[in-house]
């Protein structure tokens, strides 16, 4: 067991643990700081996957942009500090029986599938090739997540600033 | 299972997100929180493309993939939230289970 394997045993137990955290813990701003570790442990594995545009990009806009919002959201809907949330005590068997037969089907198949090529590829920079790549092959997609992204923004504003007994 | 690390085991941590994402958006009654489950979701979803792209399975379209799938989380959360604070400017709540005005 080399060094390789030992840090990606550690972030995956990182991920994993505040992930089960996220699910099941009973105050949301709890849930919503074990999600801040849970984003940062699948940083931290897209680091070990040599993609580091992605890994920096995941902080930048995970921890810094989506986290922000969730935390915010929280504030403003509820009396953060004293709020107990209710667990949705009427659903949890079948929840736990779905969940547990995604997770069996899932695992079993990934046990049993041979992938063809299970090696790493020789790590080469990739914020380069991935911008070449937006600008040729993805132009279609990029340009429409860019027109997306301004049709969220001012739909957010839009919806966000209506007030009650005030007409749209 | 071996213990030396290989595309495998990336593959069952993206499997076990994904299934700890399942369980959070059923159980969970706080919007927010259902949002959290749907994060996670995605989230596994990008550790599956970016495993497959650095073990020769996928060429590097599988990472531009992946900021895609970041950016759409972004336009996504946000819309959430705007209709989580509006419903609960109107509606005084935010659990899921309590917003039914639609059903009478």
């Amino acid at each position: 067991m080399n060094l390789y394997d030992f840090i990606f045993y550690a972030f995956a137990a990182l991920t994993i643990i505040s992930a089960v955290g996220v699910v099941f813990s009973r105050s949301i701003v709890y849930a919503a700081f074990a999600l801040l570790f849970t984003f940062f442990g699948v940083a931290a594995i897209y680091v070990l996957l040599a993609a580091d545009f992605i890994a920096i990009t995941q902080i930048l806009l995970y921890v810094g942009g989506i986290l922000v919002l969730i935390v915010f959201g929280v504030m403003l809907t509820s009396r953060a500090y004293s709020v107990e949330v209710k667990r949705g005590a009427l659903q949890v068997i079948p929840a736990v029986i779905v969940a547990g037969v995604i997770a069996g089907t899932l695992i079993g198949i990934l046990n049993t599938t041979p992938w063809p090529a299970s090696h790493f590829v020789p790590y080469e920079e990739t914020a380069r090739p991935i911008g070449a790549l937006l600008m040729t092959q993805f132009v279609l997609p990029f340009e429409l997540a860019s027109v997306l992204l301004l049709v969220a923004l001012i739909g957010a504003v839009i919806i966000a600033r209506r007030e009650k007994g005030e007409r749209a | 299972m071996a213990l030396h690390v290989g595309l495998n085991h990336f593959l069952i941590i993206s499997a076990i997100l994904f299934s700890l994402g399942i369980y959070g958006v059923i159980t969970r009654k706080n919007a927010i929180m259902v949002l959290m489950g749907i994060e996670l979701i995605l989230n596994s979803a990008n550790i599956n493309f970016i495993a497959f792209t650095r073990f020769g399975l996928m060429n590097l379209s599988g990472q531009v993939i992946a900021i895609f799938v970041i950016i759409l989380a972004a336009a996504e959360a946000a819309i959430l939230l705007a209709i989580v604070l509006n419903i609960y400017q109107q509606l005084n709540t935010v659990n899921v289970d309590e917003v039914d005005k639609l059903k009478n």
